[in-house]
């Protein structure tokens, strides 16, 4: 069974992020990018099932300009067997990623499909769903925990509720959440062997999928900034500043 | 256990740094065929670089001649000069002529930290394996006692030593010549200028703290190009040190504050100078309505050329800030750190690979007579502001050519005892600008460190800071600790010291400056630390 897994590179999450002055975006120069974390989970869990000999091939999917390949590289290091690289100087919504990883699914015939349930930058948790669909296939989402046999997956789903146990037949997609696995460090060897394994490039423009971007954002804006707390005595102090405020 | 993971290179480098990158790419563009790597403990190349940096670009245009078709991202041209002495929190005098160390004619405001980014892959181009993400926590010798390589710190252990899930192992790296481009008081450079006694000629190493950030005004305010230096307030006359304000494009203006490690005042907190220094009557408006865009310390090197410690021993190599090149009158060490970078590649290259003469071809270089020339002048201020500038003048008219060579001392030396000292009216201000305190400037580095894992500031004997310390010095650790990392906490077992090392910025000061010289900075896990974007 083949392994397909979404790995797109963010801004890290150790950076402090900043609106653009003209708020068309946010700051990128000097930033620090690295992995979604969410698709650093989802890479370690097929890295594990190809350990427990459930998988064959792991192969890391990356949507995004020249320069990603750096980026794949690491999830090279980290044991994907290889890495598709779909090249786009533009943004990428999450419904373009979904109709690239539908090509992407027609021509490599994968028997599951692993992404992160978000990515930590646009926070839209809608490409496996929207790839589920257009695919026809099953999701299970939020996973926690994640077994496969006998052409089914068991996955624990995070809910809100606490936790829900599916089964899916295979082929079908899964989004996981953070506690699913540690992902492992890599190691220094493994990043020399990563240079020797292959990078399939390919335009997105070539993928023939309708990649317009249907929702306009018209501006960025950083939250708005707490105002000074007030220090009050006592009690009596509180309710008198709380009735003052109207909120009593 | 099985054997640790070894790979070998010729040559291996520690620290992705101006020196470290200029000796690798050097290296290589002499001979493709030797072998190199460079091992960096920042998680991204970088991002643990904080400088200035105004810099003089000549060792550039050697080491790329192409350079300025394709420009580091941050790098605006000097257009104005100014220094100035402030006399208090209000007033200030502008020098008529700005000392000639400090004209900038023809020099570039850059941030260090994108330059290294935007060098590292040139590097790799070039065929130089740079590895982010890991550090090199001990050097490795041979049979025969030379230095052979360096091991990579293990991932994944827990804050009691114990193994976690994801444990792995550090591999060994083996090279003919370990290079170590460490930068200030690196780790492995100081353990090993111990072991191999380099500096048993020299005068004590000397040291200074630099805390920086970098602003974002408000559209139209910045003046692209201009730079600005102070001395005086809100230092006493007994501390050396200064201020510079450097304006680079898009309104964004770098301001930052270098004090001199050898104040003795046990109460002095760089920190709080900083932070009364941007309240200065002349620079409050600037920053007023700016936000900060990252924030930072990190230790100086200022000994200079009497503290030069021997840079080859066997095996291995100093260059840059591990050997100490900074020209302190001009505040730059970047062109230092370059040429010296570049000039031991040309050694190594030229000898097949031996260290042996790489300390005699330092010292008859440019490097060491730029030294030379100013190696009066930093010592000059142990005698106080007024003493240091008159010195200062004397030095430059001189060329250096004094017969004389002032002597160093040992900056942790030079601390008062509590009651000892007696602290001059210090004629501070109340503060309104960001950040409130250590903790809230600590945000703006973006510093993580995993909190399950070993400590990475020893201590090794902590009665003393409670029994001893805190009534001889007051523990000062607690101020002149950038990033409040120290603390003396009060619980029912009674005090005791907490080590809050999630928040080190990896600037090195508590290992300089702690007067009984018992805390040592060791490597955390790699990829911990500091993210500054753009210092």
């Amino acid at each position: 069974m083949k392994i397909l897994v979404g790995y797109k590179r963010v801004v890290d999450y150790n950076v402090r992020i900043q609106v653009k002055p003209d708020g068309t975006g946010v700051v990128t120069d000097g930033v620090k990018l690295s992995a979604n974390p969410f698709d650093d989970i989802a890479l370690e869990e097929a890295l594990r099932l190809r350990e427990k000999g459930v998988a064959e091939e792991v192969i890391v999917v990356g949507i995004g300009p020249a320069d990603l390949t750096a980026h794949l590289r690491n999830g090279l290091a980290m044991g994907a067997n290889r890495a598709i690289h779909v090249q786009t100087a533009d943004a990428v919504s999450p419904l373009t990623a979904a109709r690239t990883f539908l090509k992407l699914i027609e021509k490599e015939q994968p028997g599951l499909v692993i992404l992160g349930k978000q990515a930590i930058d646009d926070d839209a948790n809608q490409t496996g769903q929207m790839l589920a669909a257009l695919w026809d296939r099953p999701q299970a989402t939020f996973a926690g925990k994640v077994e496969i046999a006998d052409g089914k997956a068991t996955v624990t789903r995070e809910v809100d509720a606490g936790l829900e146990t599916i089964e899916a037949d295979l082929p079908a997609v899964i989004t996981t959440d953070l506690r699913l696995n540690e992902p492992r460090f890599i190691k220094l060897p493994d990043i020399m062997k990563a240079k020797a394994k292959p990078i399939d490039v390919i335009e997105l423009g070539s993928l023939g999928i309708d990649a317009a971007d249907h929702i306009k954002t018209t501006h960025y804006a950083a939250p708005a900034k707490r105002s000074k707390g007030v220090m009050v005595k006592d009690a009596a102090e509180l309710v008198a500043a709380l009735k003052q405020k109207g909120l009593l | 256990m099985s054997e640790r993971e070894t790979m070998e290179y010729d040559l291996v480098v520690v620290g992705a740094g101006p020196a470290g990158l200029a000796f690798a790419m050097r290296t290589k563009q002499l001979n493709p065929e030797i072998t190199v790597c460079v091992i960096e403990k920042a998680s991204t190349i970088g991002a643990q670089i904080l400088s200035g940096a105004v810099i003089e670009t000549a060792p550039l245009d050697r080491l790329l001649p192409e350079w300025r078709s394709n420009p580091p991202p941050v790098c605006v041209p000097v257009t104005k000069d100014e220094f100035w002495l402030l006399r208090d929190h209000a007033s200030g005098t502008k020098a008529p002529v700005t000392p000639p160390q400090m004209n900038n004619h023809g020099n570039v405001i850059v941030s260090l930290g994108a330059l290294c980014a935007w060098l590292a892959p040139q590097a790799e181009a070039l065929g130089v394996d740079v590895f982010p993400g890991y550090a090199a926590s001990e050097a490795l010798f041979d049979e025969a006692g030379a230095v052979n390589g360096v091991r990579i710190g293990d991932m994944g252990v827990a804050r009691d030593g114990t193994h976690k899930p994801g444990y792995t192992e550090g591999i060994d790296i083996r090279a003919k010549v370990t290079v170590l481009a460490e930068g200030c008081r690196g780790h492995i450079s100081k353990s090993l200028i111990k072991h191999f006694d380099l500096d048993k000629d020299s005068d004590p190493q000397t040291y200074g703290i630099g805390i920086k950030e970098l602003w974002q005004l408000p559209p139209g305010r910045g003046e692209a190009g201009k730079v600005v230096h102070t001395a005086g307030w809100p230092l006493a006359n007994d501390t050396y040190g200064g201020s510079f304000l450097y304006h680079l494009d898009k309104d964004r203006v770098a301001v930052g504050f270098v004090v001199g490690l050898d104040y003795p005042d046990p109460k002095f907190s760089p920190f709080e100078a900083f932070q009364q220094f941007k309240h200065h009557a002349n620079v409050k408006g600037l920053l007023e309505g700016g936000t900060i865009l990252s924030a930072g310390a990190r230790a100086i090197i200022e000994g200079g050329f009497q503290s030069l410690p021997k840079v080859e021993m066997p095996g291995a190599i100093l260059i840059g800030d591990s050997a100490g090149l900074v020209n302190v009158p001009k505040i730059k060490g970047t062109h230092q750190a370059i040429a010296s970078g570049m000039l031991a590649a040309e050694h190594l290259v030229a000898t097949t690979l031996n260290p042996t003469g790489w300390d005699a071809k330092l010292r008859a270089s440019a490097v060491m007579s730029e030294l030379k020339k100013v190696r009066n002048i930093r010592p000059g201020f142990n005698k106080g502001l007024w003493f240091g500038l008159i010195n200062a003048a004397w030095e430059t008219v001189t060329g250096g050519r004094s017969p004389w060579t002032m002597k160093n001392h040992a900056d942790w030396s030079s601390l008062d005892k509590l009651g000892q000292y007696e602290a001059p009216n210090k004629d501070y201000v109340d503060r309104t600008l960001a950040p409130r305190d250590r903790l809230a400037s600590v945000y703006f580095a973006a510093t993580e460190h995993d909190e399950d894992q070993p400590v990475h500031l020893k201590v090794a004997d902590t009665s003393i800071c409670i029994d001893r310390c805190t009534t001889e010095y007051g523990n000062p650790c607690e101020k002149f600790c950038p990033a409040g990392v120290y603390e003396i906490v009060q619980d029912e077992a009674g005090k005791r010291l907490q080590i809050n090392s999630a928040n080190c910025v990896h600037c090195k000061t508590c290992d300089i400056k702690d007067p009984y010289q018992i805390i040592t900075w060791v490597t955390p896990e790699g990829g911990s630390g500091p993210n500054y974007q753009n210092l």
